[in-house]
């Protein structure tokens, strides 16, 4: 049984090694990805266009204006004369954040009163919004605990569709909602996905178009060995790539790694078991190559969209909430991002976990099942 | 049928459906050690079917094969030890080299590293392959692959080798080399099954089933095949022959008309009785002074007169 399955890894990494753009393929695209998402996701934050009435023009309030533009988050397009020009500002889309400091506001700091600060935000793009909103209050903290202490009260109001801006969902372990760090690790889970279950597929496929699996199965090696053959390879590739572009985030975007290698390290290995299941399923679904290819790309999407990397699944309807169920990304998401930012262990993910294992005990089974009488 | 001891192959009531498709309907036959036995059949006669079930890749719905004394549908994996199967369109590894695949075939079998190496070199030797062991599969031109193929099936020295079409789509001197390695084989003892659309090559085996409609018509020797053809068989050369086919169809006493490139094989139930009508019939349609001679029947023409339908090139 050794034998025959040693054998079988050997040919497969002979193959992946001979395959000159194997390496190519399995990494560009991952340090692409996550260039692109590295960046593009930050860009939201950055340079939000604000507007600004000043109705105090005093010291503490333009000290507390030069505090915005300090920092690069927020751009001043336009220091307004009065309300009206503020509000069409806003309206009309030059500004998505308008402050607007009302006369008496140094007074009041002098008194030691509270300060109310007004902030409009155009909350048509409610995620910037909130992020923008997370960074007002950053810098607005920061302005009164130089102020001795007297606080500046924030007054949140917004224009146009106002798709609720709430405070209560900044979420504490991602200070300033840092976007990056809450893709990255994302952006890990779905590429590892994405290669291990096409590689998978293809792998077994080709054998299949090929006729080479034919010829493999008159010889005597057990389908279980042959399946242990075809999925091992993909398995350890998947660790290499969440190893790699854990490390990738790690060191270049700063993602911090807070929890625990060993929870991480179950997670993956239950979730590319998963997903080696599901490459092997695929498979018995395809003749061709190209069969294989289609149903990848239009399978790998809804698992991509609904499985919470960008669009919160409590959002979704119900009937998508439940087929979310089934998707190892969903769970394992959950697991990565809540090692990585929050550093949580078993005892709060064990859910995930349990989710996992059973998945993918479920995928193997099911695909073994399937490939085994595909055969005939 | 079986020699003195016991049959290599033994197949008895074998059949397979595939949905509405009944493609192998209860055959049966032994094969004895150190036969060529061939099947030969139109295209969808069951050839490829009876072969995979042989190879224990297709489970039967019904009948029971014992290859060897082990019977297949029972210990599967015991059965493929001694045997080898080459299917129609054998799977190489095309990325791998020559010796690469070589290796990996011979590590499924657990053949041993010195058994490797020397059987490698004998075999390879044998079909002319050993300048191109460092090639890739893929690189190597139809023939070539086709005995690379051969030579991956050959690594473990089966007892039992089935052959489906190993050599359709391959150049003469190739074939020749092929039939080589079997005559070679079948010296030492290997038992071999092979498919072939080829009439020169059914003519080598020892044994033929002439298969159709998933059902064995005929089973024995080329020779006492033809000894069973109906009739007698006569040969005309023809510039035209289909001139001459059209000339004779479905006149009295012809049983059948075979095109066999510059000459037409006509069966007919008497051939002293036929010979002078026939050339009547051709002098009427201005074909004078043809020869029509009696002639050995080759296996096509056995094989058209008993299925009473045309196959293979
Ligand atoms: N996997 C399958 N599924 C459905 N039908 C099949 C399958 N394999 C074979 N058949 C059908 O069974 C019949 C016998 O096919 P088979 O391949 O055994 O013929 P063959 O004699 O090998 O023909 P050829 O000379 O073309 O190779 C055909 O009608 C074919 O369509
Ligand atoms: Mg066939």
């Amino acid at each position: 049984m050794f034998e025959r399955l040693s054998v079988m890894l050997m040919k497969e990494f002979l193959q992946l090694r001979r395959d000159r753009w194997m390496m190519f393929r399995l990494i560009v695209p991952l340090i692409i990805q996550m260039v692109v998402f590295g960046y593009a996701a930050t860009f939201t934050v950055h340079h939000v266009a604000t507007a600004v009435l000043d109705l105090d023009q005093s010291q503490a309030s333009r000290s507390l204006i030069s505090h915005f533009v300090a920092t690069s988050r927020f751009d001043i397009v336009d220091m307004a004369e009065n309300r009206k020009q503020i509000t069409s500002d806003i309206v009309d889309d030059r500004a998505v954040v308008a402050l607007v400091i009302n006369a008496g506001f140094s007074r009041n700091l002098e008194n030691g009163r509270s300060a109310p600060l007004q902030v409009i935000i155009d909350g048509t793009n409610s995620n910037t919004a909130l992020i923008a909103l997370g960074y007002i209050g950053q810098i607005t903290a920061q302005f009164s605990s130089e102020q001795e202490g007297r606080p500046v009260a924030l007054r949140v109001g917004s224009v146009s569709p106002v798709t609720g801006i709430k405070l209560e969902p900044l979420p504490w372990f991602n200070e300033g909602l840092n976007e990056r760090w809450f893709f990255i690790p994302g952006v890990i889970g779905t590429l590892t996905l994405l290669q291990v279950v096409s590689l998978t597929a293809f792998a077994v496929v080709r054998e299949r178009e090929v006729g080479t699996l034919e010829q493999i199965m008159v010889s005597p090696i057990r389908p279980f060995e042959f399946i242990l053959g075809k999925t091992v390879p993909f398995f350890l590739i998947g660790f290499g790539d969440i190893a790699l572009v854990s490390a990738f985030g790690i060191l270049w975007f700063h993602v911090p790694f807070i929890g625990s290698p060993l929870v991480m390290l179950a997670g993956a290995a239950l979730f590319l078991m998963a997903a080696v299941g599901m490459g092997l399923l695929l498979s018995t679904f395809s003749r061709t190559q190209q069969q294989a290819f289609a149903l990848n790309f239009f399978l790998l999407n809804p698992f991509f969209i609904l499985s919470g990397f960008a669009f919160p699944i409590a959002a979704m309807p119900k009937a998508l909430q439940w087929f979310t169920l089934i998707n190892p990304l969903r769970y394992f998401l959950v697991i990565i991002r809540a090692v990585f930012l929050k550093g949580v262990g078993v005892d709060v993910l064990w859910p995930q976990l349990l989710a996992l294992a059973l998945l993918a005990a479920v995928m193997l089974t099911i695909s073994v099942l399937r490939f085994t009488k595909s055969l005939d | 049928m079986a020699g003195p001891g016991e049959a290599a192959i033994r197949v008895q009531g074998l059949s397979k459906s595939f949905g509405p498709v009944r493609a192998v309907r209860a055959i049966g036959f032994d094969v004895s050690p150190g036969e060529i036995f061939g099947l030969v059949g139109p295209d969808g006669a069951g050839k490829t079917t009876t072969m995979r079930m042989l190879a224990a890749v297709l489970q039967p719905d019904a009948g029971e094969i014992v290859i060897d004394g082990v019977n297949v549908a029972a210990e599967p994996e015991r059965a493929k030890l001694h045997l080898s199967y080459m299917p129609q369109r054998f799977g190489l590894y095309e990325d791998l080299t020559v010796s690469e695949n070589i290796f990996f075939y011979a590590e499924l079998f657990g053949v041993s590293r010195n058994d490797r190496m020397t059987r490698s070199q004998q075999l390879l030797g044998a079909a002319g392959l050993l300048p191109f062991r460092r090639r890739l599969a893929g690189q190597l031109s139809g023939g070539m692959k086709q005995k690379l193929g051969l030579v991956c099936a050959l690594i473990h020295t089966p007892k039992v080798l089935l052959l489906d079409e190993p050599t359709t789509g391959v150049d003469p001197v190739s074939r020749r080399d092929f039939w080589a390695i079997l005559y070679d084989l079948r010296e030492s003892g290997v038992t071999i099954v092979l498919s072939t659309a080829y009439m020169d090559e059914a003519e080598r085996c020892s044994r033929l089933a002439l298969l159709h409609g998933g059902a064995i018509r005929y089973c024995d020797t080329p020779s006492r095949l033809k000894v069973s053809m109906p009739g007698a068989l006569l040969a005309i050369p023809a510039t035209d022959p289909r001139g001459v086919r059209d000339a004779l169809t479905g006149k009295p006493g012809v049983l059948g008309i075979l095109l066999m490139g510059d000459r037409v094989h006509v069966r007919v139930d008497d051939a002293a009785r036929r010979i002078p009508e026939l050339q009547r019939l051709l002098a009427e349609r201005g074909i004078t002074e043809a020869s029509v001679e009696p002639t050995e029947p080759g296996i096509e023409d056995v094989f058209v007169a008993l299925l009473g339908q045309g196959s293979g090139p």
